[in-house]
C-alpha cells in the first residue's frame, strides 16, 4: 500500500500524463520530496520558500491541509492526497 | 468557439447581476471530452470582493470530485468584473489553471447591458473566441 496522489491536468506534464501517482512519506513534506525523485519539478509547483504555495489547494482525503498542519500534516499508507490549483482572479 | 445554451448563458448573467458589486464566479460542467456545457454550478466567491474572486477550497474539492464521479470536466469557468470590462486581467491570466476550459468574463459595469465574452487562456496566452448562444 502506498499514498495515492491525484494530479490536476495542469501538472500532468510532470507525471507523463498520469492523473494519479503513488508516493511514500510520513508527512506531506516527505511525500512531496519522494514524488520529486520520480517527477522532477513537481515540488517547485507546490512549495515555495514559505511552505505550500498560496494558490494551490492540497487535500488530505477530504480536508484542505491548510486546516490541518500544512506541510507537516501526517500522512500514511492508504491516504489520498489531491492537488487542485486554486481557481481565482480579479479585475487587475 | 464557445457554444452555449441560452438558459446557461442567462443564468451566468443573472448570477453576475445578483452578486454585483462583488465578483460572481462559477463553472459550467459537461461530459468529459465533448466541449458541451450542460450543468450550471454557481460557486461561492470566498473573497467576497468587488475586485477579486476565489473558489472556496472545500467547495471546489466537492465540485471537482462530483464532476470526476460523473465523468465530467469544467467546460466553462466564469467570473464577473464589476467596474472594468469583460476581458481577462493580469491576475485572471496568471491563475488560469484549466487549459481545456473556456474562460467566460461578464462585466456588470453598466446597469442595463451586461458584456459576455469568452476566451481561451493557455500558457499565459489569451485568445478571444466567438460565442454562439443556442436557443
Amino acid at each position: 500500500m502506498a499514498i495515492e496522489v491525484r494530479i490536476p491536468t495542469i501538472l500532468r506534464t510532470y507525471t507523463d500524463g498520469a492523473k494519479q501517482v503513488e508516493g511514500a512519506g510520513s508527512t506531506l513534506d516527505e511525500l512531496i520530496t519522494d514524488l520529486e525523485q520520480r517527477h522532477g519539478g513537481l515540488r517547485d509547483r507546490l512549495v515555495d520558500g514559505g511552505g505550500l504555495r498560496r494558490f494551490v489547494n492540497v487535500y488530505l482525503n477530504d480536508e484542505d491541509v491548510r486546516f490541518l498542519a500544512g506541510l507537516e500534516t501526517p500522512v500514511k499508507d492508504g491516504d489520498t492526497v489531491t492537488v487542485l490549483p486554486a481557481v481565482a482572479g480579479g479585475d487587475r | 468557439m464557445l457554444t452555449i445554451p441560452r438558459d446557461l448563458h442567462d443564468k451566468i448573467v443573472a448570477h453576475a447581476r445578483a452578486d454585483h458589486p462583488d465578483e460572481a464566479c462559477g463553472v459550467l460542467a459537461g461530459p468529459a471530452g465533448r466541449d458541451r456545457p450542460e450543468r450550471f454550478i454557481a460557486m461561492l466567491n470566498a473573497e467576497r470582493s468587488p475586485t477579486f474572486y476565489r473558489f472556496d477550497s472545500a467547495e471546489q474539492f466537492r465540485v471537482w470530485r462530483e464532476m470526476d464521479e460523473r465523468d465530467e470536466e469544467p467546460i466553462v469557468i466564469y467570473h464577473s468584473h464589476t467596474a472594468t470590462g469583460a476581458y481577462p486581467s493580469r491576475t485572471d491570466i496568471s491563475y488560469a489553471s484549466e487549459p481545456q476550459a473556456h474562460y467566460v468574463l461578464v462585466s456588470t459595469r453598466d446597469d442595463e447591458q451586461a458584456e459576455f465574452r469568452s476566451f481561451r487562456i493557455v500558457d499565459g496566452e489569451v485568445t478571444e473566441e466567438p460565442v454562439t448562444v443556442v436557443e
